[in-house]
């Protein structure tokens, strides 16, 4: 064979047109095509159908429940999240490393399982959930279950999207702005959250989209009560088991809407970042 | 202001990073804080900042005891080694941070604060970079920068950490020369960290050596070279020349070696340490001293020419460096491998054991 010196090790023509190839036909058969046949199932019967099919009564209340969920976890992760990574990477402190390590908890335990822990402690026979049954009480079966486990599965996302930032970054800038002055909230305000500010919503877009998407936890601790309890993923499911194809699709291509449009704003933001980073000094500013 | 630091100590963990320092840094002077890598410097500047705290000791400024007061309450300006400034705003914008920061009650107006920072833009020579990123400024700008930055909330005083560290020797040198005019003519009290001797020795009124968490010595930097006060003082200030040996009758001796110690009487082992431009050269050993070598090495660059030179018949740990006018090398005409003998003119002995000099003058 011939011995082309010129190119690069691994730049083969043929070589690049395979590879090429095998990833265009993996992505096709693994995501394109896939998120294609929910929309084209749920349009299969026609528009008409799918509009009425979303506008099930139930399918309704599970989208409002899956928002409502979404609502409340979102800005608690936000919050808990950034105060967490704040505390990890500006302080020293016994237990430090081990904290670190626990964040990832939600991610290494698999849904179903955090699902039932929260059962087991929170549960009518639960440990703290029979207390609490005594003061009329209930969390689990019912909106709060899920709202708690949901936080649960979603609360590393944010966290683990500062902490390597705002470790690389350091407090010097920070520092500074105490030197000169700045009292906390206006350092946070005017010095760290500017810094951090993409990472900040790439965490949420994902918080968000996980949030709506939970299926695991969530079916352990809702009960699965139509028009009560029955999140979207839970509702697209139920409806499956029920036979109703053109139902469960109707949802799918909702949750599916949800997912693009995630997509979509978390592209947004990385451009945005890339384009302020490239901004040319004339474009700034003028005075 | 004039800044007291009574006993203090900082430990991290069980290291040590400062024991027991006490030290006055006076009214509207520039003091230099010159030590090797790991010495504590850049503690003892951030304890002075209150961005660290003393594990114990106090510090006071002028008469008020600070050693409590959080940093922003302390009216210190601090130049960080890696300039530190907010990515995120233009030049002006850092610059007027400080003022924009200063609670409601004393915080200036709008206008005045825009006057501000155009007056500083102007001092640093800058004025043309007000909306300019910091990414977008080479080093010596975002050092300039930080200055500005530094002293628009009108500090009392102003501490430094390597503030020309990362710099090119050329503009190393100007910045030098600009802060050396900025401070003379503002006289804030100044604080500034460095490994660079000659930096220390040439910018500041008063040098603070540091080792291990330690003063060494604080003097003048003329009186600081005159008259180093330790071993590593000597050590750290540029070359030195050292001749260990047997002290007896007045006279220091090692193999063939041997110098006369006027005004010695005391004897037993001791080390004698000559700075390369208190000795001179010759081709015949004097009355003072008879010291033997051969030369090693001859260096022309430079306002004199430097001798390297290796001991004949005796032993040292270190070659010794001489240092000869360009007139006398071209009457005398030296080579490598000639022999050639030193003659002494101002010593510091000492003796083993002691970590104070005793200094030696031959007239
Ligand atoms: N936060 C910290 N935790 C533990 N040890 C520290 C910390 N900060 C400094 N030290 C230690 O204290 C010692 C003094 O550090 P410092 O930064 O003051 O040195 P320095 O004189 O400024 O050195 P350099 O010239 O390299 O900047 C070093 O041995 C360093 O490892
Ligand atoms: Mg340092």
């Amino acid at each position: 064979m011939k011995y082309q010196s010129h190119h690069r090790v691994g730049d083969q023509p043929w070589l690049r047109r395979v590879l090429i190839l095998t990833a265009v036909t993996l992505a096709a058969l693994l995501l394109a095509i896939p998120l294609l046949l929910i929309f084209t199932q749920a349009f299969s019967a026609g528009w008409d159908a799918l509009v009425s099919n979303i506008g099930d009564r139930y399918t309704l209340h599970a989208i409002g429940l899956t928002l409502f969920v979404a609502l409340l976890t979102v800005p608690l992760n936000l919050v808990f999240g950034t105060a967490l990574a704040w505390l990890v990477t500006r302080f020293r402190f016994p237990g430090r490393k081990l904290l670190i390590t626990l964040i990832d908890v939600p991610f290494a335990v698999s849904p179903v399982v955090a699902g039932l822990l929260y059962l087991l402690l929170y549960g009518r026979n639960g440990w703290l959930g029979s207390w609490l049954a005594d003061y009329d009480v209930q969390l689990m079966f019912s909106w709060p279950g899920i709202v708690m486990v949901t936080i649960f599965v979603t609360c590393p996302f944010v966290a683990r999207e500062l902490i390597p930032l705002m470790q690389q970054q350091g407090t010097e800038e920070e520092e500074a702005a105490v030197t000169l002055g700045a009292s906390g909230w206006r350092l946070f305000r005017r010095v760290t959250l500017p810094n951090i500010k993409w990472a900040l919503i790439y965490g949420v877009v994902l918080t968000n989209a996980r949030a709506v998407g939970e299926f695991g936890a969530v079916s352990v601790v809702s009960g699965n009560i139509r028009g009560k309890t029955n999140t979207l993923p839970l509702h697209v499911e139920l409806l499956y088991q029920d036979y109703n194809i053109a139902g469960a699709f109707a949802a799918a291509s909702l949750l599916a809407a949800i997912a693009i449009l995630t997509l979509a704003i978390k592209g947004v933001a990385e451009w945005r970042q890339a384009q302020l980073l490239a901004r040319e000094p004339a474009d700034r500013n003028p005075q | 202001m004039s800044i007291k630091i009574e006993h203090l100590n900082k430990t991290f963990g069980s290291f040590r990073a400062l024991r027991d320092i006490s030290l006055d840094i006076p009214d509207g002077k520039l003091t230099a804080l010159l030590g090797p890598s790991g010495s504590g410097k850049t503690t003892l500047l951030r304890i002075i900042a209150g961005l660290e705290n003393a594990s114990d000791g106090r510090i006071l400024f002028g008469e008020r005891d600070i050693s409590r007061l959080p940093v922003k309450e302390r009216n210190v300006g601090f130049v960080f080694q890696h300039y530190a400034l907010f990515r995120h705003m233009t030049v002006a914008q850092n610059i007027a941070f400080g003022p924009e920061s200063l609670p409601k009650a004393q915080r200036p107006p709008k206008a005045e604060i825009r006057k501000t920072v155009t007056r500083l833009l102007e001092m640093i020579q800058l004025p043309e970079l007000a909306n300019r990123y910091p990414a977008q400024l080479s080093g010596g700008q975002k050092q300039r920068v930080a200055l500005a930055r530094a002293l628009a909330t009108r500090p009392d005083i102003l501490l430094l950490d390597e503030p020309f560290g990362a710099l090119d020797a050329r503009v190393r040198k100007d910045l030098r020369r600009w802060l050396r005019g900025l401070h003379d003519e503002f006289h804030f009290t100044s604080v500034f960290v460095t490994h660079d001797q000659e930096e220390a020795l040439e910018l500041s009124d008063q040098v603070v050596v540091m080792s291990q968490g330690q003063v060494e010595q604080v003097d003048s930097p003329t009186r600081l070279y005159a008259s180093p006060a330790s071993r590593f003082v000597f050590d750290f200030l540029g070359h030195v020349n050292i001749i260990s040996g047997s002290v007896t009758d007045g006279w220091l001796q090692q193999g063939n070696a041997r110098v006369s110690l006027p005004g010695v009487s005391v004897s037993g082992d001791a080390q004698l340490y000559l700075r390369p431009h208190e000795v001179r050269l010759s081709v015949e050993p004097g009355d003072r001293a008879c010291l033997p070598f051969t030369i090693e090495a001859i260096n022309l660059i430079g306002a004199e020419v430097r001798v390297e030179l290796k001991p004949d018949g005796w032993a040292c740990d270190d070659i010794w460096e001489v240092g000869i006018s360009h007139g006398e090398f071209s009457r005398w005409q030296p080579a490598r491998g000639d022999r050639c003998f030193v003659t002494p003119d101002i010593g510091h002995l000492f003796r083993n054991g002691d970590n104070r000099p005793e200094t030696v003058a031959w007239t």
